[in-house]
């Protein structure tokens, strides 16, 4: 990382720091879902943008961590911070199982895609018929007390859910910049460029993506985590739909796939632009339900036919910093 | 001294279509060995048996007296043998040192040290100029360089490689011959090439072993051979001059 590149990472990070000093309610709830989205983002591009595993049931990971967290607490009064370990450890037994079948069995490509789908599928039909969370009337937990802070429960005001989802990004962030540049990284993007030719160079393909899809699923666990503490509410319906797992990803690509800062850069340049759209049509008395997918599908359309590699790559050669 | 490599009645089939039949030969340690013959004769079919990228219908492989046949690609790799492959497979979106940082990284855990040593075998390819160029922009040429780069980084004790003269200009080809001597001078590494550029050939292996439609024909001193009549009437052709 160079200079400038440092600068302006520190700047950003101050400036995000110190947002909920300024910003009102709106904003704020927005900047949680950009921060949301850039995590959940960041922890997709590990297994897509750097090991090259295309997954489109990411929603399975969010879901099954929401519901693990969510049901214990709802049950048993366990907090998140005990429920969050229960979520990565059902989230990563999930990646297992999908990385084995698809891997053990030269299973790549769309194909591997496919499987992930039917995966969130499954288990969203599965959950609609679990008793113990709810079933399709969904799950719910009591709402918190704005006013006060029971960091031990997770309940909090928003500012606190702002700065949970600042500090996971961030980590993320500086996790996947570490990897990236460990042996971990060149071993993924050699498996993501020729896996014949990574083999040929004693690379274990199979046990690196396996590492991939687990350390993958273990982060989208604490998405489904926070999601859970966050909205109080979970339906099978919502949380496996496959339209969130399009949401996911769209943060990513549209920011740029295999780059630290795409899934960060999309996530905002995508949340902020729906939401703007959203607003002036409703100032304008137009409420178009699926506004918002519409905008999405153009958007991407635009930015594979325009900047195929995403907008960071473009964005980070004109302020001259490294990817 | 024992030979390094030592290929015993090896057979391969895709479909009935039989690739490889009972073939045997060995490559001595530090010698540099030639697999000849027309296209289709087997050859590619006999180096990804040895390198594990399909196992062998029947048939033994053993490299240094250790049984090699039944592991997969990567562990070849890691019991010493390095090889290109004849179709180049570049890691295209990454750059021509992070290219060989990769194989380097097989010996080492250590990025920087594993940066260091791929630095020096880049230089030594004559790749110096363009290490910080995505793989994707360099010639033919420069691919088959890289090829060979990123297998000597896995810092084999047998190199495999597949038509690595192929489609370049005879100074290259002759900047390579200079670069396989060296490496088997020096360092001692033990080399089996599949060429077609007889030239090469010629000023390289010690011994050929002539394929055709999956069965040695042939084999001894690269003069032998070219010689030999079967040779001449599969192979190289009455007129052959080399």
């Amino acid at each position: 990382m160079n200079r400038r590149a440092a600068i302006l990472l520190a700047a950003l990070g101050v400036a995000l720091a110190a947002l909920p000093g300024f910003a009102n309610a709106y904003v704020l709830s927005v900047a949680t879902l950009i921060l949301f989205l850039a995590y959940t983002g960041q922890a997709w591009n590990v297994m897509m943008g750097f090991a090259g595993q295309l997954s489109l049931g990411h929603s399975l990971y969010v879901g099954v961590g929401a519901y693990a967290a969510a049901g214990l607490f709802f049950h048993f009064g366990i907090g998140p911070w005990a429920g969050v370990w229960l979520a990565i450890a059902l989230c990563a037994a999930f990646g297992a199982a999908i990385g084995f079948l698809a891997f053990r069995f030269g299973i790549s490509g769309v194909y591997f895609a496919l499987l992930t789908i039917a995966f969130a599928e499954f288990t969203r039909i599965g959950f609609d018929h679990l008793d113990w969370t709810g079933g399709p009337g969904g799950l719910f937990i009591k709402v918190a007390q704005r006013d006060q802070i029971d960091l031990a429960n997770f309940r909090g005001p928003p500012a606190m859910y702002y700065y949970a989802m600042l500090a996971l990004a961030a980590g993320a962030f500086a996790l996947c910049a570490v990897l990236l540049r460990s042996r971990a990284g060149y071993y993924w993007q050699a498996i993501r460029e020729n896996e014949e030719a990574a083999q040929a160079l004693g690379i274990n393909t199979f046990r690196w993506k396996m590492a991939a899809v687990l350390l993958s699923s273990a982060m989208t666990a604490v998405s489904g985590v926070f999601f859970a503490f966050y909205y109080n509410n979970l339906f099978p319906e919502q949380i496996f739909n496959i339209s969130r797992s399009i949401e996911i990803i769209l943060g990513p690509i549209i920011g740029g796939v295999g780059t630290l800062f795409g899934p960060i850069l999309g996530a905002a340049v995508l949340t902020i632009l729906a939401d703007l759209i959203t607003e002036l049509l409703a100032a304008l008395g137009w409420e178009i339900p699926g506004i918002k997918q519409v905008f999405y599908g153009i958007v991407l359309l635009v930015v594979i036919m325009f900047l195929p590699h995403g907008i960071w790559p473009a964005l980070a050669r004109k302020l001259g910093v490294g990817k | 001294m024992s030979a390094l490599l030592e290929v015993r009645g090896l057979s391969k089939s895709f479909r009935g279509l039989r690739a490889l039949i009972d073939a045997s030969f060995e490559v001595p340690r530090g010698a540099i060995a030639a697999l000849i013959g027309p296209n289709g004769a087997g050859k590619t079919t006999c180096f990804n048996t040895i390198a594990g990228v399909h196992p062998a219908d029947s048939g033994s492989v053993s490299f240094d007296g250790r049984p090699i046949d039944g592991l997969l690609p990567h562990q070849v790799c890691a019991a010493g043998i390095g090889r290109t492959f004849q179709i180049v497979k570049p890691f295209a979106g990454l750059t021509v040192l992070d290219n060989v940082v990769v194989g380097a990284l097989l010996r080492t855990r250590n990025v920087s040290a594993a940066k260091r040593h791929a630095g020096e075998i880049v230089e030594k390819l004559g790749l110096g100029s363009r290490r910080n160029l995505p793989a994707a922009s360099l010639t033919l040429p420069d691919r088959k360089r890289l090829e060979v780069a990123r297998a000597l980084a896995t810092q084999p004790r047998l190199l495999l490689l597949d038509e690595v003269m192929a489609g370049i200009t005879p100074t290259e080809c002759d900047l390579m011959i200079g670069v396989f001597r060296e490496l088997n001078r020096s360092d001692g590494l033990t080399i089996l090439l599949i060429e077609h550029v007889m030239r090469a050939v010629m000023a390289l292996a010690q011994q050929v072993v002539v394929l055709n439609h999956g069965e040695i024909i042939a084999r001894g001193t690269p003069a032998e051979v070219v010689r030999n009549r079967a040779v001449l009437e599969c192979y190289l052709g009455e007129e052959a001059e080399v």
